[in-house]
């Protein structure tokens, strides 16, 4: 599929979106959906919760809680601000870098939540999901994701 | 979550009594990435330019050896920088964890 850089950084250290009406819909329905599953599930029950909240200390259950008393908080809200932020400048046409880095965020965090969700390995391919497959849709978003996320780390570099 | 990694002043430090840590002699902590099949490499590389400053050509052969051996280390120090460090990889979806160098 080819088609310019969705995403580029101008002269005047702003960023540039070539995004179209179609894929801006589907960016704009990605932030609500994130918050919910922030907001309503919890990392010890939830595998995608789980994936986007790792131990610290993996061999010392105690001072891993205190580890999440301490940061999980702040992992949260930071995670919240990006959300925001994108929400905020999901029809926009120029992006500042802070906004970039928010939309990086949040794009990248959804990766994790629908790899978690399809079970990714390094071993997945396009053939494990074929159109029948009622988990098609989804990986069709993490495939454009991953796209996304590429073009953003080269409008950053 | 980036935004956040921009703003935070380690707490960590700030609500952490040194009192508990007289007893315990203050070992290097190292901190490791791990190995995982979601996040991109280029997008790996670029968070550990990032958070660490580190050159790309450093930061690229990490992200290397987190992809071909399973894991790196990728820095390491006090057990309240190592938890910073640990905190802002989280923040940035990366996988990983620490531990008392050995």
């Amino acid at each position: 599929m080819a088609r310019g850089a969705a995403i580029r950084r101008t002269r005047r250290g702003r960023f540039e979106l070539h995004l179209d009406k179609r894929e801006r819909d589907v960016l704009r329905a990605l932030p609500a959906q994130l918050r919910g599953l922030l907001e309503h599930e919890d990392p010890t029950s939830d595998p995608a919760m789980a994936r986007l909240y790792p131990p610290a200390y993996p061999d010392d259950p105690i001072r891993n809680l205190e580890y999440e008393r301490l940061a999980g908080d702040d992992l949260t809200a930071g995670r919240m601000a990006a959300l925001d932020r994108m929400d905020a400048t999901i029809d926009a046409e120029q992006l500042s870098e802070e906004d970039v880095l928010a939309w990086l965020g949040v794009c990248n965090d959804l990766r994790l939540v629908f790899g978690s969700r399809l079970e990714i390995t390094e071993e997945t391919t396009g053939a494990d999901f074929p159109p029948d497959d009622e988990r098609a849709p989804v990986f069709a978003l993490y495939g454009y994701l991953t796209w996304l996320v590429d073009a953003i780390v080269r409008a950053l570099n | 979550m980036s935004v956040r990694g921009e703003t935070i002043t380690a707490p960590v430090e700030v609500e952490r009594p040194d009192a508990d840590e007289v007893a315990e002699p203050d070992l290097p902590w190292i901190v490791i990435v791990w190995n995982d099949p979601v996040n991109l490499m280029s997008y790996v590389t670029w968070v550990l330019q990032k958070l660490f400053g580190y050159p790309r050509a450093k930061a690229a052969k990490l992200m290397m050896d987190v992809h071909t051996k399973g894991k790196a280390v990728v820095s390491g120090g006090t057990r309240e920088k190592a938890e910073f460090d640990v905190s802002r990889l989280h923040a940035h979806g990366l996988w990983a964890t620490m531990q008392k160098e050995v």
